[in-house]
């Protein structure tokens, strides 16, 4: 099957989860605008890397099971792996703010654990 | 057991991948990913990683039931913040969560959980005396953190990685 056969019910679920996806993704992109400190934006860009990412995923291996005709679960390793590998860098982009902002004395700076 | 699969749950994570990548299965992908599983953990040896031991299977569906629960309302609500659909005043703030926690293993999977959650951030652990500090966007509602930490995901975590 290519793509123009997909079912009419399948086209509107593959293209609901990608706009979907993608609409979290906008969100957190819009968060690093609208919040106002370092330590509030940093949250923003993770609704990008988990539910954005999920539905995009589960969109993209939707359309590939229909379109091959068996389940392609190829996408979840995208998942997995990201899962895995973001908090890596929000966490060194934390304790980095973190130890400047202590350094600075700035008001904010987070209190010593 | 421990001569063939010193790492067990290495091993069973490149089969799997293994698999996935080379989808359909066949007898010949499924003989080498059997090869991939059993070979490449062997080159770990001499980095002489302590080896995870994964315990209570059932907890650990149930914990990765709760994440996906957690990870979807905070994406929900996170949201609602950035649009500015939440109404009323917001307060974030800084929580600091003395944990029980010592395995380091256990720390990790706690530290992708809390970052993989919208809503609260990873920022600093000390392992000398134990404490989690972290930043959560949404403190208003005074929800207790402390507790909803230590019972939610330390306790599956420590039966887990017992």
């Amino acid at each position: 099957m290519n793509a123009a056969d997909l079912p009419l019910w399948g086209a509107w679920l593959v293209v609901g989860l990608a706009l979907a996806g993608a609409g979290f993704a906008l969100t957190g992109a819009l968060g690093l605008i609208v919040l106002r400190s370092f330590y509030e934006r940093v949250h923003a860009p993770t609704l990008g890397a988990t539910l954005g990412t999920t539905l995009i995923l589960c969109s993209s291996m939707l359309l590939l099971s229909l379109i091959e005709g068996r389940p392609v679960l190829r996408d979840l390793l995208i998942g997995l792996f990201l899962t895995v590998t973001t908090p890596v860098t929000l966490v060194v982009l934390a304790r980095a703010a973190a130890h400047r902002d202590r350094h600075a004395e700035n008001p904010e700076s987070p209190p010593v654990a | 057991m421990s001569r063939i699969l010193p790492y067990p749950v290495l091993s069973a994570a490149l089969a799997g991948t293994w698999l996935l990548l080379n989808a359909p299965v066949t007898p010949g992908t499924g003989l080498l990913a059997l090869a991939v599983g059993l070979l490449v953990p062997t080159v770990m040896r001499a980095l002489r990683p302590d080896a995870v031991r994964v315990r209570a299977l059932g907890a650990l569906m149930r914990l990765v039931g709760v994440v996906a629960y957690d990870m979807i309302r905070s994406n929900l609500d996170v949201a609602r913040i950035i649009l500015g659909l939440r109404r009323g005043e917001r307060k974030t703030g800084y929580v600091t969560v003395p944990l029980d926690l010592r395995d380091p293993f256990a720390l990790t999977v706690l530290s992708v959980m809390l970052t993989a959650t919208p809503g609260t951030l990873w920022v600093q652990y000390d392992s000398d005396t134990g404490t989690l500090l972290m930043h959560v966007l949404d403190l208003t509602e005074g929800d207790d953190w402390v507790r909803r930490i230590k019972t939610r995901y330390e306790r599956p975590l420590m039966e887990i990685f017992a």
